[in-house]
């Protein structure tokens, strides 16, 4: 019989004592039941704008779920809060065991939960509503910016008080991965939300025109990179292997996937500007890191997947393997297209288009999505301490996901690839075949229509798994508190390696990194922004000026309605859009945009040349009702334009902030911008009234009418557009 | 141009974080042993010890 040592024998000989602790498996089954929530809202919302692309009067003439407004909370609640709680669902159960440790602080842990969804609840009221940046992915205004980096420190701290108390010396690769993703958003994050508020619910973004893109699409690829990617890979490397019952197929090699994947990842963003008037040495850098990412991507997706080598019978068998094998093979053809994309003459045809849409959702739905639904599947029934309800409808789901997803796919590249190619066409006289954009959007209705029945049978799949999760927590009892034991860490202590300073850098390496980079960001950020960013918008082109009043008033209403999530500004330098739309853009024309709208999709065509295109009236009854003036257009109306009134008391402050930003208003001219803005409006209104459209010279439809009118009109523009 | 000057600042102090990050995490043996960690995470739940 094998005797029990004593506590006496145990410190005699070294061995450590065992410690009694618990895992919190509370926090995890509240995040769990949050992802699942706002899968269903972010997704049902992803499918009514789908329908709305064919079916524009689904806006019901209703400002607050127009497309341009209610497209944000899609992209918004997919992301941050979908895939947002999903990882902290997945960080809070793994870490803990991986650490063998509770979590550092239960208050902690609560505070981050209730904090991030009343984050997502402000959000879905404020989207709607048209408060925005129009920064995509970036879209909160500042005070949510603030409540974002809030809850953020407190997860990071959380995390850290964890990973210090651990009771296992290694950490596992999936430590690491997540580590990098609490580190760099935050930096991601702040750096990209630096605003100047004009009022509590309004900000302009201290960047201007081709800085702004650059930040805000730095911000936006590292967004996809360390939220939608890095913890999702820390948890492949954590649930794959536990669903698999076997270890991953190389360590060394997540290993080397983990520190290549973060030094190569954070240069790639310049991918998004191709083409633009970011300069070109920019535009290849990004390129050539975006090009490299493929080693890194491919070792992990190759290492997944291999961990079930001899194990595919258990594929056959097992819902929750399956959902992990379509979305690691999910991540590999994203991961293999987005270099693709990188390259300049691919993304000459892919930019703008359907095809973008296509490959994030290839990364969404099959990477994120079909991950979170196969962790689902296997933590409910281990918190419930059951095994799943039905396994018949797990599969049930898995294959009206699939399926759903290469209807999406396959429509939106076939959309894509289709409608570009009409854009580039030339007749054999050499002028556009296509001239009318309208022509090319018709063409593409039926592929718009078959993206939204994939994407509601994607939903529908949840909503099964939803019912199949409650019936299995209804089978089993919840387990708060999961008992655990492990021996305590034992740490060697270095003897005689003198200085203080050194030993408390190692006892606390992380501590010392992650404040060693706030300290060092917080100083550089608010030394360098003012001085050099400022001094920057020096006008490169002196027929440059400012917005009028009115005109920034417009502009303000074209950010509201998200105008930009599917007009661009910038056209690019090939003869198919010069032919287009007119004179290509140049850096020099957006130094006064505080923020930036060179958007990144066409689902209309371009504005960048709008100005004096069209008269006013056309605008007017444009956005009144598209149909009248353009026959089967699929932009909604925008009728509350013409009964609002504008924002004239915002006027002043509007002025002062941008000044502040280096916009060269002249001192003084805030008390007689409304003046000057009453002026241009009257003048556009008597012309509106000229012409039949009897419109008050205070309401919003007018302020927008100057701006566009205002667009591209700076530079001498050579050739008249053909459209 | 000059905001890449912060860009390139912000990630070069990211990317200096990690690298001694990494740096600690093979002075310190953390990768010493590249197999018995895969293993291990496999074996945390009591009952699935037994």
């Amino acid at each position: 019989m094998i005797k029990e040592l004593t506590h006496e024998q145990k410190q005699q000989f070294g061995v450590p004592s065992m410690e009694q602790f618990s895992y919190d498996n509370l926090i995890v089954k509240n995040f769990a039941i949050a992802t699942m929530v706002w899968a269903v809202v972010g997704m049902l919302v992803g499918v009514i704008i789908a329908i709305q692309l064919y079916l524009p009067a689904l806006n019901l003439n209703f400002q607050y779920i127009t497309y341009g407004r209610i497209r944000p909370l899609h992209t918004n609640g997919v992301i941050f809060a979908f895939v947002g709680n999903a990882i902290f669902m997945g960080i809070y159960y793994s870490l803990q065991r991986v650490c063998k440790a509770r979590m550092f602080s239960d208050l902690l842990s609560k505070i981050h939960f209730w904090g991030w969804q009343l984050i997502i609840v402000c959000a879905a009221v404020m989207l709607p509503a048209g408060l925005t940046t129009s920064k995509e992915y970036a879209e909160l205004e500042w005070p949510v910016d603030i409540l974002i980096a809030l809850v953020w420190v407190i997860f990071a701290i959380n995390m850290f008080g964890t990973i210090a108390k651990r009771r296992e010396k290694h950490m596992y690769v999936a430590v690491w991965f997540y580590i990098a993703t609490v580190v760099t958003v935050a930096v991601l994050h702040i750096v990209n939300s630096i605003e100047l508020p004009v009022s509590f619910l309004k900000s302009y973004s201290v960047y201007a025109g081709v800085q702004d893109a650059l930040v805000q699409w730095w911000y936006g690829h590292n967004a996809v990179a360390f939220f939608l990617t890095t913890p999702y890979l820390g948890m492949m490397y954590y649930f794959l292997p536990k669903a698999a019952n076997r270890p991953v197929y190389s360590y060394k090699l997540s290993i080397i996937h983990f520190w290549a994947l973060i030094f190569i990842y954070i240069w790639a963003g310049p991918h998004h500007l191709l083409y633009t008037a970011l300069p070109d040495w920019a535009q290849s850098l990004g390129t050539v890191f975006s090009i490299m990412l493929i080693a890194p991507s491919w070792g992990g997706m190759i290492n997944g997947l291999l961990t079930l080598r001899g194990a595919w019978d258990k594929v056959k068998e097992d819902p929750v393997l399956k959902f992990m094998v379509v979305a690691v093979t999910a991540y590999g053809m994203a991961t293999f297209e987005g270099p693709m994309l990188s390259l300049k003459n691919v993304n000459a045809i892919a930019h703008y288009t359907d095809w973008i849409v296509s490959h994030v959702h290839v990364g969404a739905l099959g990477w994120n999505g079909f991950l979170t639904f196969g962790m689902l599947y296997w933590l409910i029934p281990r918190l419930f301490n059951t095994s799943l309800y039905s396994k018949k409808l797990a599969n049930l789901h898995f294959w009206i996901g699939t399926l759903g997803i290469i209807f999406y796919v396959t429509a939106m590249y076939w959309a894509g690839i289709a409608q570009s190619l009409m854009w580039k066409q030339f007749t054999a006289e050499g002028i556009l075949q296509y001239p009318n954009f309208l022509t090319t959007t018709q063409e593409i209705i039926p592929m718009y229509v078959i993206r939204s029945i994939g994407g509601a049978m994607f939903l529908t799949g949840v909503i099964i798994m939803i019912y199949n999760l409650y019936k299995t927590a209804k089978l089993g009892s919840f387990m708060a508190n999961e008992a655990a034991e492990a021996p305590a860490i034992f740490i060697e202590k270095k003897k005689g390696s003198g200085e203080k300073i050194h030993r408390f850098l190692e006892k606390k390496p992380m501590k010392f990194a992650i404040l060693a980079t706030i300290v060092v960001l917080i100083g550089g950020l608010i030394e360098i922004i003012p001085t050099f960013i400022i001094k920057s918008n020096v006008p490169t082109i002196s027929s440059v000026h400012p917005y009028t009043p009115l005109e920034l008033q417009g502009r303000d209403i074209y950010i509201r309605e998200g105008c930009n999530t599917c007009h661009s500004q910038m056209i690019r330098p090939f003869r198919s859009e010069t032919e287009r739309y007119g004179e290509y853009s140049k850096a020099g024309e957006f130094v006064y945009d505080h923020p930036f709208l060179w958007g990144s999709k066409r689902t209309g065509p371009d504005l960048q040349r709008e100005g004096n295109k069209y008269p006013n009236v056309w605008h007017y009854l444009h956005m009144q009702d598209p149909r009248s003036i353009s026959p089967g257009s699929i932009m909604p109306a925008y009728p509350w334009l013409e009964k609002q009134d504008i924002d004239i008391a915002g006027t002043e402050a509007k002025i002062n902030t941008l000044r502040k930003l280096g916009v060269p208003y002249p001192f003084g001219f805030e008390n007689t911008a409304n003046d000057s803005l009453q002026r241009q409006a009257d003048k556009i209104a008597a012309d509106l009234q000229k012409n039949g459209a009897a419109v008050e010279s205070n309401k919003e439809i007018v302020a927008l009418i100057a701006y566009l009118q205002r667009l591209g009109t700076d530079i001498q523009v050579t050739k008249s557009a053909v459209k | 141009m000059s905001v890449i000057v912060v860009l390139i600042g912000a990630s070069l102090i990211v990317a200096a974080g990690f690298l001694s990050a990494f740096i600690w995490a093979v002075k310190s043996g953390q990768y010493d042993d590249r197999y018995t960690p895969s293993v291990r995470i496999l074996f945390d739940n009591k009952e699935e010890n037994k």
